[in-house]
C-alpha cells in the first residue's frame, strides 16, 4: 500500500477519482459551479507552482496571463470575428509568446527584484486592459460569447465541471511527468542552487524561461475557461489582488506540491462561498489568513500533513 | 599539449585587484594544487576558470580552444567541472538526485517528451540513475542514495559534490577545498577519492589548505600570494622555497610538510 | 494669454502638482527605506499608514475631537499599528525568505484595508486646508496653499529624521543595526527594539503625509495600495535603503508622473510609476544612490 501511495501518479488518479465521484454527490447546480471554479483556479495555480514551487522563481503577476486567456476569448469573437474554439488556443499562444519575450529580461532578476518586476508587469497589463475601453469594455468589462463546438453550446455548470475537471487531471498528469523528468530535475536544481546547476551544464536561463512559459500556458487556459464559463470578463481577473490570491493558494497548499496547489485553490475558492455572511469581511479574512499561514505553516498544508503522517507511521 | 592553459589572468573588484597576471598549465591526469594564504585569490581564480566571473585580462585555453569568458554551462559541455568551497548542494533533492542532475549534459533534453511521459523518458531516468549510483559507490555514499541531501553530515556532502561534478564526465575537475572542515578520517576518504579520479585520467586542480594532503598527492604545486604567483614546482621544490615559507608555510607548515613525507 | 505664456503656465502647473504629490511619495518612500534598512523587509503595508493618517483624523474630528488633537491621535494610532505589525507579523516570521516576508506585508495591507472599510466607510473624505482654499496665482498657474504646507511638512519631517539619525543615541543605534545587524547585536544593541522603532517611525511619517495631503488628494480606505506601490517605485529609484535617495526618488517620481500625465497621456498616469520600477530594475537595480554589490560564491 505504501509503495502504491509513493508513486506520484497515484495522486493524479486520486484527483481523477475525486472529480468523478464528487459530481453525483453535489446537491445542486450552485455546488457544481463552485467545484468548477475550484478546478479552474487549481489549474492556474498548478502553473504558478511549476514556476515558483519547482523552479523557484517568484511571480506576483500571474493574473496577467490568466487575464490574457480570459480576454482572448472575449475580444477574439467580439472584435476579430474568430470563433471561441479558435480564440482559446490563440490566447494560449499569445500568453506563451508574451511570457517568452517578457521572461528573457525579467528572469535575470532574482528574489524580491523579480517579485517586484513581475508585479509591475502584471499591473501594467491590468491598466492597459482597464484603459482600452473600445477593445476590452474598460473597467466595466465585456460579455463573452459562449463556446460553440460542432453546433453544441458549452454552457452551464455541469458542462464546465467536466471540462475543467478533466483538464485539471491532464494538467496534474503533465506536472507529475515534468517533475519526474530531466527537465524537472533541472528546475529543482535551479531552485536550490542556480550556480551549481549552471556549473553542471544546466542552461539556467533557458529553463527558467521554460518554466515561465509553461506557467503562462496553464494560466491562459484557466483564464479562458473562466471567461467562457462566466459569460463575462472584467479587469478584476488580471488585477494585482488576483495575482496575490494565486500566490496565496500556491503557498497555502504547499509550494512544490502538485496536490498542494489543488488543495490551496479549493480552500480559497470554497471558503468565501461557505462564509457568504463574511462577504464584507472578505479582505479581513484573506489578509489574516495570509499572515497566519505564512508565519506558522510556511511550507504549506499538504507538506505539513505529509510529515505529520510520516512521523505517525515511524 | 596541455589540457588547461591559464595565461595572464587578471580581475579587479572596484579598486581591489584579486588576481594579477596569473599563468599556469595543467596536464592530463595530473593533480595540480593551488595553495596560498587566505585572500590570495585562489577561489576567485577558480571562479574565473569555471566561468562564473569573466576575466578582465588574459585568457583561458581548454583542450586547445580559447574559452575565456564563456558561461559555466558552456564550459561544462567542454569537459570542465568543479566543486564549491561553501557547499552548493541541492539540499531539497535526494543524494542520488543530486548526482543525477550532473548527468544533465548526457541526457536527451526533449521537453515535449518530458511533458507527456513518452516511453524514452523512463528508460532515460533508469540509465541516469544507474550511472549516478555507480558514482555514489565510488565516493562511498551508496547507503544514503535516497536520503534527502539536507540530512547528510558535512564530510558526506563534500564527497557528494565530487560525485556530482564527476557525473558530467569532465576532462578536468576543479576542487575548491574538498577537505575543508573535515576531520582526519573524512580527509583521508577525500584523499582516496581524488587519487581514484586522477587514476582515471581526469586532471584535478586542487585548492587546499591541508598541507599534508597537498604534499601527499600533488604532482605540481602553484603558490599564490596577494593575487600574484609566488612559486611553482614539485612538492619538494615548493616546500624548500624560502619565499613560500615566509609567506605561507612558516615554521608550522614546515613541520606539516615534513610529516607528509615521513 | 499668449501661446508662450500659456505653455509656461501649463509647465508650472504640472511642476507644482508634481512636486506636491512627489513630497507624499517621498514620505512613503522614506518609510520603506527605514524598515528596509533596519529589518531588510519591504513593507507593503506602508501605504496603509498614510491612509490611516487621513482616515483616523477625519473620523475622530467627525466624532467631536478638535482637529489638531484628531491629527495627533491619527499619528498615535498609526504608530500603534506599525508596532503591532512588527510584533505580530514580522517578528514571528524572522528567518523567512524575503519573498515570504513581502507577501506577509501584502497580507497585512489587505487586512488593514478591510478593517478600514469596515470600521470607517468606503467614501472619499476631505480635511480642511491649513491656510484656506483660495489658490494663489503664480506665472499663470494656480498653487494651493496646502501644497506648500505639504512641501514644508515633508521637509520638516526629513530634517527631523535626519537629525534623529545623526544626533540621538536611538538614531545611531538604528543606523548601526541597518549597517550590520549582527555586529549591532554584539555591541549590545537590542536590534529587535530598534526594528520596532523603525516600524513606528515609518508609520508616523506615513501618517503625517496622509494628514497633510488629505485636503488636496482626499482620503479613502483604498488610497494605501497605489501609494505603497508608487512610494516603493520612488524608493527603488533613489536606491533602497538610502534616505536621501528616497526623498529624491519621491520628488522625481511625482514630477515624472505629472509631466507624463500632462504631456503624454493622463489615462496612463498611474503607469509611470511601474514603468519607472521596470526601468530601474533592468538598468540600475541599485538605484540612483545605491552601490552595486558583487555576489560572492
Amino acid at each position: 500500500m505504501r509503495n502504491v501511495l509513493k508513486n506520484p501518479y497515484a495522486m493524479v488518479i486520486g484527483v481523477a477519482l475525486v472529480v468523478v465521484v464528487l459530481y453525483p454527490l453535489l446537491p445542486s447546480s450552485y455546488y457544481v459551479r463552485v467545484a468548477a471554479l475550484a478546478f479552474i483556479n487549481a489549474l492556474a495555480v498548478l502553473g504558478l507552482n511549476v514556476l515558483m514551487g519547482f523552479a523557484g522563481q517568484v511571480s506576483l503577476g500571474h493574473a496577467g496571463f490568466f487575464g490574457i486567456g480570459a480576454y482572448a476569448v472575449a475580444v477574439g469573437p467580439a472584435h476579430l470575428g474568430t470563433p471561441s474554439w479558435a480564440a482559446l488556443p490563440a490566447g494560449v499562444v499569445s500568453a506563451a509568446l508574451i511570457a517568452f519575450f517578457v521572461g528573457r529580461p525579467i528572469l535575470k532578476l532574482k528574489g524580491y527584484y523579480l517579485a517586484v518586476a513581475t508585479m509591475g508587469m502584471g499591473i501594467l497589463f491590468a491598466m492597459v486592459v482597464s484603459n482600452e475601453a473600445n477593445l476590452t469594455g474598460g473597467p466595466n468589462g465585456m460579455r463573452v460569447s459562449r463556446l460553440i463546438l460542432f453546433g453544441w453550446s458549452a454552457s452551464g455548470p455541469p458542462t464546465w465541471y467536466w471540462i475543467s475537471g478533466i483538464t485539471l487531471v491532464i494538467g496534474a498528469w503533465i506536472a507529475v511527468n515534468l517533475i519526474e523528468s530531466p527537465t524537472g530535475r533541472a528546475f529543482r536544481a535551479i531552485h536550490d542552487s542556480e550556480t551549481a546547476a549552471h556549473v553542471l551544464g544546466v542552461d539556467a536561463a533557458r529553463y527558467k524561461l521554460l518554466a515561465f512559459v509553461l506557467s503562462a500556458v496553464y494560466a491562459s487556459i484557466a483564464g479562458s475557461y473562466f471567461a467562457l464559463f462566466d459569460g463575462f470578463v472584467t479587469p478584476e481577473t488580471t488585477s494585482f489582488l488576483r495575482s496575490i490570491e494565486f500566490v496565496v493558494m500556491a503557498v497555502l497548499g504547499g509550494l512544490g506540491s502538485i496536490l498542494g496547489s489543488i488543495v490551496g485553490a479549493t480552500i480559497l475558492v470554497v471558503l468565501p462561498q461557505a462564509l457568504t455572511v463574511f462577504h464584507d469581511y472578505e479582505h479581513i479574512v484573506l489578509g489574516a489568513l495570509i499572515i497566519v499561514f505564512l508565519i506558522f505553516l510556511p511550507a504549506g498544508i499538504v507538506p505539513a500533513l505529509r510529515s505529520l503522517l510520516q512521523t505517525r507511521a515511524s | 599539449m596541455s589540457l588547461l592553459i591559464v595565461e595572464n589572468l587578471r580581475i579587479a573588484f572596484g579598486g581591489l585587484v584579486a588576481v594579477d597576471g596569473v599563468s599556469f598549465a595543467v596536464q592530463r591526469g595530473e593533480i595540480f594544487a593551488l595553495i596560498g594564504p587566505n585572500g590570495a585569490g585562489k577561489t576567485t581564480l577558480f571562479n574565473i576558470i569555471s566561468g562564473i566571473y569573466a576575466p578582465q585580462g588574459g585568457r583561458i585555453v581548454l583542450d586547445g580552444e580559447d574559452v575565456s569568458g564563456l558561461p559555466p554551462y558552456q564550459l561544462a559541455r567542454r569537459g570542465l567541472s568543479r566543486t564549491f568551497q561553501n557547499l552548493q548542494i541541492f539540499f531539497r533533492m535526494s543524494t542520488v538526485e543530486n548526482v543525477m542532475v550532473g548527468r544533465h549534459l548526457h541526457e536527451k533534453r526533449n521537453v515535449l517528451a518530458h511533458l507527456f511521459a513518452l516511453p524514452s523518458v523512463k528508460a532515460q531516468n533508469r540509465a541516469t540513475r544507474a550511472c549516478a549510483e555507480k558514482l555514489l559507490a565510488l565516493v562511498g555514499l551508496s547507503a544514503v542514495a535516497d536520503t534527502p541531501a539536507g540530512g547528510l553530515p558535512y564530510g558526506a556532502l563534500k564527497r557528494l559534490e565530487i560525485a556530482r561534478a564527476l557525473a558530467t564526465e569532465p576532462k578536468i575537475l576543479l576542487l575548491d577545498e574538498p577537505a575543508a572542515g573535515c576531520n582526519p578520517t573524512e580527509t583521508e576518504e577525500v584523499d582516496a577519492v581524488i587519487k581514484k579520479i586522477a587514476a582515471q585520467g581526469i586532471a584535478v586542480v586542487l585548492v587546499e589548505h591541508d598541507m599534508r594532503m597537498v604534499m601527499n598527492i600533488s604532482s605540481r604545486i602553484h603558490v599564490l600570494d596577494r593575487a600574484r604567483t609566488l612559486a611553482e614546482g614539485t612538492a619538494e621544490a615548493v616546500r624548500a622555497n624560502p619565499a613560500v615559507m615566509a609567506a605561507y608555510l612558516g615554521g608550522h607548515g614546515k613541520r606539516e610538510v615534513h610529516r607528509a613525507h615521513a | 494669454m499668449r501661446q508662450g505664456e500659456a505653455a509656461v503656465a501649463e509647465f508650472l502647473q504640472f511642476a507644482f502638482s508634481g512636486l506636491t504629490v512627489g513630497a507624499i511619495y517621498a514620505l512613503v518612500a522614506l518609510g520603506f527605506t527605514l524598515t528596509y534598512s533596519a529589518a531588510e523587509v519591504v513593507n507593503f503595508a506602508q501605504g496603509e499608514f498614510v491612509m490611516l493618517g487621513g482616515m483616523v483624523t477625519v473620523f475622530a474630528a467627525a466624532g467631536g475631537v478638535p482637529l489638531p488633537l484628531a491629527a495627533v491621535l491619527a499619528v498615535v494610532v498609526a504608530i500603534a499599528i506599525g508596532l503591532a505589525l512588527h510584533r505580530f507579523a514580522i517578528e514571528p516570521a524572522r528567518g523567512a525568505s524575503a519573498v515570504t516576508l513581502i507577501i506577509i506585508t501584502i497580507g497585512a495591507s489587505i487586512l488593514l484595508r478591510g478593517l478600514a472599510a469596515t470600521f470607517f466607510d468606503k467614501n472619499y473624505h476631505s480635511l480642511p486646508s491649513l491656510f484656506g482654499n483660495e489658490p494663489w496665482h503664480i506665472g499663470g498657474a494656480t498653487l494651493l496653499p496646502q501644497s506648500l504646507v505639504v512641501l514644508a511638512g515633508a521637509a520638516i519631517v526629513v530634517l527631523g529624521l535626519s537629525g534623529f539619525l545623526t544626533r540621538t543615541i536611538m538614531g545611531k543605534a538604528l543606523r548601526a543595526t541597518a549597517a550590520n545587524k549582527l555586529a549591532a547585536r554584539l555591541v549590545g544593541i537590542n536590534t529587535s527594539a530598534v526594528i520596532g522603532l523603525s516600524f513606528a517611525l515609518s508609520a508616523a511619517i506615513g501618517a503625517i503625509g496622509g494628514i497633510l495631503a488629505a485636503p488636496i488628494t482626499l482620503t479613502n480606505y483604498d488610497v494605501g495600495s497605489m501609494l505603497a506601490l508608487k512610494g516603493f517605485a520612488a524608493a527603488m529609484l533613489g536606491g533602497m535603503g538610502h534616505p536621501l535617495g528616497a526623498v529624491v526618488g519621491g520628488v522625481l517620481l511625482g514630477v515624472f508622473e505629472a509631466f507624463g500625465a500632462g504631456y503624454v497621456s493622463s489615462q496612463y498616469k498611474d503607469a509611470v510609476a511601474f514603468i519607472v520600477i521596470l526601468l530601474v530594475l533592468f538598468s540600475m537595480p541599485q538605484g540612483l544612490f545605491g552601490n552595486s554589490n558583487v555576489e560572492r560564491v
